[in-house]
């Protein structure tokens, strides 16, 4: 955390007791959480256990059962539909598999939220698109259909497509998941870079300690619902905790 | 039996939902001309070829049937009007959709129901996208357009194919089946002089198309769980597409011709 963002301790997302079941399945029970504004915190957790599914309240695609979830001040369960799709705007979610629309191009799926929200014009569009294909580090993609792109290239135009708003948050769900070690490490980079220099609030989902070392400022574990173990990632890889030493294991490596 | 009950009556009211959505979005539409133009293309364009090999012999059929029945009492000219009147309005409609539930209805179901397990649609919410009038009514006024085309195009080749058989195998003569045809597809007090029993097709196909639609774009959105989410969905469009198009043909026919 910035020591600037840690003395002010302005929390922009903060989660309250907050409880999820899907029928008999409990997967968040009492799950506590403050994220300050300029932090990238890093949520990790053995797979199945509700990281996507905490990420999702931020957002407002799931709503707790119990207990409140809060965006710079906004409840999202009572979040009004016009302000939701205002607050929405301030945020962008980079999705696990990219989730690009494969009968769109890359470079007009950046440029969906722009079309569909704003009154730019096609020029402007495609400027700023341009813009944040070059930023991803995929400036030659525009016309090429999802299907014609690798891995990691989705994930940088799912990336461009987050940003292209200019969003003061950004949700990352499982960044690196799927990816080898090395497109992995250059899209850990890319997510610091991308918060040094557009001084966004990052709140990310994995379960690769790699991408926590990069990327966050704080970390916690989430196991049996809650968070635990909130501290800085090397705090957090030093543990002596044994159910950390555990869930680490050969992660370390 | 209560779960099932309560599982249609929980799908019915999302389709209805869905449909009143639809209905508050068409006058999207023209923004959306360049998605309409493509669904038509795509559910129109791409099964007219099945549409007129099925329609042709759903006419040579309905004259062979038909025809052989009235040859013994030697009515066999009379087959125009019975291959005509059958087309318009009832195996034309019919015939149509359910082709269209098939192909066209399948394929909505199975490519929203991608996009619902692959989170292309979570993606939209997100980016706060109207998926309904994004994805959903460009698709369901695509339906509704172009079924009622179709349905035009399978009674005429229907309506060829009753002729084929009427001179092949019945022994009447090309001139007197489509003087027969004529005149039983003419009425003088409707638009173009054609009767009722061509409007009354025609509205029912157009209602067929929002009918198989809707339920299929609602099966598509609802689908879970990965592949397997997606086959049930499109299961599941196919089967109540069809379902829906035969219980609502009953009720439009009741309302069109209980006199």
């Amino acid at each position: 955390m910035s020591a600037n963002a840690a003395a002010q301790r302005d929390v922009i997302i903060r989660y309250e007791d907050v409880h999820k079941s899907f029928g008999p399945k409990v997967v968040l029970a009492g799950f506590d959480l403050e994220v300050y504004r300029g932090e990238a915190f890093a949520i990790m957790g053995p797979s199945g256990t509700g990281k996507s599914v905490a990420l999702r309240h931020v957002i407002g695609l799931l709503k707790p059962d119990r207990g409140v979830v809060t965006v710079d001040g906004n409840d999202m369960s009572k979040i009004a539909r016009e302000k939701l799709r205002e607050l929405r705007s301030r945020m962008g979610y980079v999705f696990q598999e990219a989730a690009l629309l494969n009968w769109l191009s890359a470079g007009e799926n950046v440029a969906l939220p722009l079309r569909e929200t704003t009154r730019l014009s096609d020029a402007e569009i495609r400027e700023k698109v341009n813009a944040k294909l070059a930023l991803v580090q995929v400036p030659d993609v525009y016309n090429k259909m999802p299907n014609e792109l690798s891995g990691g290239m989705r994930k940088r135009v799912g990336l461009a497509r987050a940003l292209v708003t200019d969003p003061e948050i950004i949700l990352y769900d499982e960044p690196t998941a799927g990816l080898d070690p090395e497109i992995s490490s250059s899209i850990n980079h890319l997510m610091r870079d991308l918060a040094q220099q557009l001084h966004v609030t990052s709140l990310i989902v994995t379960h690769h300690i790699g991408c926590v070392r990069t990327t966050a400022d704080r970390v916690g574990l989430l196991d049996g619902g809650k968070l635990n173990f909130v501290s800085t990632p090397q705090e957090f890889i030093h543990s002596s905790e044994p159910r950390l030493v555990r869930f680490l294991g050969d992660k370390l490596d | 039996m209560r779960s099932m009950l309560s599982r249609f009556l929980g799908d019915v009211g999302y389709q209805l939902t869905l449909a009143a959505q639809v209905a508050l979005r068409v006058g999207s539409s023209w923004r959306r001309r360049t998605l309409v133009a493509d669904q038509l293309f795509q559910s129109g364009l791409k099964v007219v070829h099945v549409v007129l090999l099925v329609g042709l012999f759903i006419g040579m059929i309905v004259a062979l049937q038909t025809g052989l029945e009235l040859s013994r009492f030697g009515q066999q000219d009379q087959i125009g009007t019975i291959v005509a009147l059958s087309m318009c309005r009832e195996m034309g409609p019919f015939i149509t959709a359910t082709i269209l539930a098939a192909t066209v209805g399948s394929a909505l179901a199975a490519e929203l129901g991608t996009m619902a397990v692959s989170e292309e649609l979570a993606a939209l919410e997100v980016m706060s996208i109207d998926r309904i009038s994004f994805l959903v009514m460009p698709r369901v006024l695509a339906a509704a357009i172009v079924c009622p085309m179709l349905t035009v195009l399978c009674d005429a080749i229907g309506i060829v194919g009753g002729g084929l058989i009427a001179q092949s195998q019945l022994n009447v003569g090309m001139s007197l089946y489509y003087d027969s045809v004529l005149e039983s597809l003419n009425d003088r007090g409707l638009p173009f002089d054609l009767p009722k029993d061509v409007y009354t097709g025609l509205f029912k196909s157009f209602v067929f198309g929002i009918v198989l639609s809707v339920i299929s774009c609602a099966a598509g959105v609802q689908a879970t769980s990965g592949a397997m989410g997606v086959g049930n969905a499109t299961r599941k469009a196919v089967r109540d597409s069809i379902i829906a198009i035969i219980v609502s043909n009953y009720f439009l026919s009741w309302m069109f011709f209980n006199t």
